[in-house]
């Protein structure tokens, strides 16, 4: 068994005969950051689920950290594992949502802090510390106490990243965190991300963040309609794509955020008159 | 220059401050509220000269001890026990239905089906007669414990106890568990509207934090369910008060209406006591409204911005230790 954290090979997923994903291979080792590029409906946000099992992948395999995921091989036969053992796998990877997720009935610390009490068993007060540092270390301890309606969209996501870290996960899946985010509180999301990058975690990302991309990720895979079209250092594939898929894509990519760009400036510029 | 010139001079010098308008007339309100007060002086007016409400008698009526023994014992003991019932057993069926296991949800729906078709009054005089069936008692023992012994040739008892079916169908104990079966099938599909309200992804982030099924059932998507099932359970609950009203069919008599209407039929003032059990029925309908709408407040926490008061939890806290361990204990 290699050494990645995750390893897919010749991943399949239909919807209704509908094929999503068309045999994916990808590994992803320890420390890395994998940014997933492409058009939507390119099967990138499908494959994310898949690897932490939010969706029953139809043929492949995916390993994380050396276990087969949702199956069990004994004697070269598979065994659709037990939903508590898939329960079990998912503990290790934290998972971020586009639209946060977070518990509305639950204040910002208590969503961080219900599973490691109600999951990990852990006492109430030594879930209470860590869940009020990883609120720091998201930049809001001084929000514990605020409901998630009310806080910003910027501020919610930073909370569900808080929760998703207080598992201590071995691997962070990020499904498109910032496109449900007004573009000024995009930074706040990425910049915390940033960090967590830095300080070592494995990392999924899905995103059209080119510049986070570029600045922040080992390496990207450019995803189009269920295969993967080209993957390498940022630099190679979003300065000089090589797949005309990938070029086009790119292209369409830069219009809109330029697009983006002019229209935040415009509004910024209206604000402070 | 006018004045209005002038006005119009100040205004632009000066930037327009507070608003102080003169508000619309509403005719229409004044016209309605001289209709309603005229109204209201009739009816009070009728009250308190017709003779046939013989309000001494009324007042008196509604404190015989036979009056309020009937309502705590038949009319609130009554309403609480099948309301329990209705609500754990209606949300254990609306689980079911909802279930991946085809087996529990045709169960449930079944169940459904089944006691929702059944009036009460049926159900309820049902439930007293169901005596009939276990004449020598109902035994608690292992399933078919006779039959088994015929075929191994083996003599003894199996049998843990046995009842007087009598006094568990009949009496207030068969009235709460009719009333409660039956309110389960209506609960469960308020129950099932309540689950399916609320948003998938949050039973997927509680999926991806590795919580089981029915921790995330119990922690994160009753919850909030119960947002939406509270206002309906209300419903239930005042509809339940006056459902006490058929026990007669059992029949059990130690109940509010029937007390007082047996007041009313020895003493020929027929009239009067029907005054006193609407009174009786008003007055604990608001009480369930006052609970009901703290209740709503408790489960609506974090939804809209404004921040839970205290008095929200400490209430809950006092009546019915919601939070904290074992969840599913208030359900």
């Amino acid at each position: 068994m290699s050494t990645a954290l995750v390893q897919a090979i010749n991943v399949t997923k239909n919807f209704h005969g509908n094929e999503v994903l068309k045999g994916i291979d990808l590994d992803v080792e320890q420390r890395e950051v994998v940014c997933l590029l492409g058009p939507s409906g390119s099967g990138k946000t499908t494959f994310l689920r898949c690897i932490n099992q939010l969706e029953t992948i139809n043929g492949g395999r995916i390993w994380v950290d050396g276990e087969l995921t949702g199956y069990e091989d004994r004697n070269g036969r598979l065994h659709r594992r037990t939903n508590k053992d898939i329960a079990r796998q998912r503990r290790q990877i934290g998972m971020v949502f586009q639209r946060f997720n977070l518990f509305p009935h639950k204040t910002a610390l208590e969503n961080v802090v219900e599973a490691p009490v109600h999951v990990g068993g852990r006492s109430k007060a030594e879930a209470n510390k860590r869940g009020l540092e990883l609120l720091d270390r998201v930049g809001l301890s001084d929000r514990c106490d605020h409901y998630p309606a009310q806080l910003s969209g910027g501020q919610q996501q930073r909370v569900a990243i808080a929760r998703a870290l207080a598992m201590d996960p071995k691997l962070m899946l990020f499904d498109e965190p910032t496109s449900a985010l007004d573009p000024e509180l995009v930074g706040e999301v990425l910049t915390v991300m940033r960090e967590l990058a830095q300080q070592g975690m494995t990392m999924i990302v899905v995103t059209h963040e080119m510049g986070f991309a570029r600045d922040v990720a080992d390496r990207v895979v450019f995803m189009d309609a269920g295969v993967v079209v080209e993957q390498g250092a940022p630099t190679d594939v979003i300065d000089n794509p090589q797949h005309e898929r990938t070029k086009t894509f790119l292209s369409r990519i830069r219009e809109e955020t330029e697009e983006h760009a002019a229209a935040l400036q415009a509004r910024l510029d209206a604000e402070q008159i | 220059m006018t004045e209005s010139g002038s006005s119009a001079a100040t205004a632009a010098d000066e930037r327009p401050g507070a608003i102080d308008a003169v508000p619309v007339r509403h005719l229409g309100r004044w016209v309605a509220v001289a209709f309603i007060a005229l109204g209201i002086a009739m009816l009070v007016q009728f009250m308190l000269t017709n003779k046939a409400f013989n309000w001494s008698f009324v007042w008196k009526a509604m404190i015989q001890t036979p009056v309020i023994n009937g309502l705590i014992g038949g009319t609130l003991l009554g309403t609480a026990g099948s309301m329990v019932i209705g609500v754990v057993l209606g949300v254990i069926v609306a689980v079911m239905r909802l279930s991946d296991n085809p087996v529990l949800a045709w169960t449930a729906w079944a169940y459904t089906w089944f006691f929702r078709a059944i009036p009460r009054l049926v159900l309820l005089t049902i439930m007293g007669a169901l005596g009939v069936l276990y004449p020598a008692g109902m035994r608690i023992a292992i399933p078919f414990d006779r039959q088994i012994q015929d075929l191994l040739g083996m003599h003894g008892t199996w049998t843990f106890a046995t009842l007087d079916a009598n006094q568990v169908f009949t009496g207030i104990l068969g009235g709460i568990i009719g009333l409660g079966l039956s309110e389960a099938a209506y609960m469960a599909e308020i129950a099932r509207a309540g689950i399916l309200s609320v948003d998938p992804g949050q039973n997927e982030a509680a999926a991806a934090l590795g919580m089981s099924d029915g921790l995330a059932m119990r922690r994160i998507v009753l919850p909030q369910a119960m947002r939406v099932i509270v206002p309906p359970t209300g419903n239930e609950t005042i509809a339940m008060v006056k459902d006490t009203s058929l026990l007669i069919g059992i029949p059990v008599s130690n109940e509010l209406f029937f007390q007082l209407s047996s007041i009313g039929s020895r003493t020929y003032q027929t009239f009067p006591v029907l005054v006193a059990a609407v009174i009786w029925y008003l007055l604990i309908c608001s009480v369930l409204m006052v609970i009901q709408s703290r209740l709503e407040r408790y489960f609506g926490r974090g939804f809209g911005t404004r921040a839970p008061g205290p008095r929200d939890q400490a209430f809950l806290a006092k009546m019915l230790s919601f939070r904290g361990g074992g969840g599913g204990g208030g359900m």
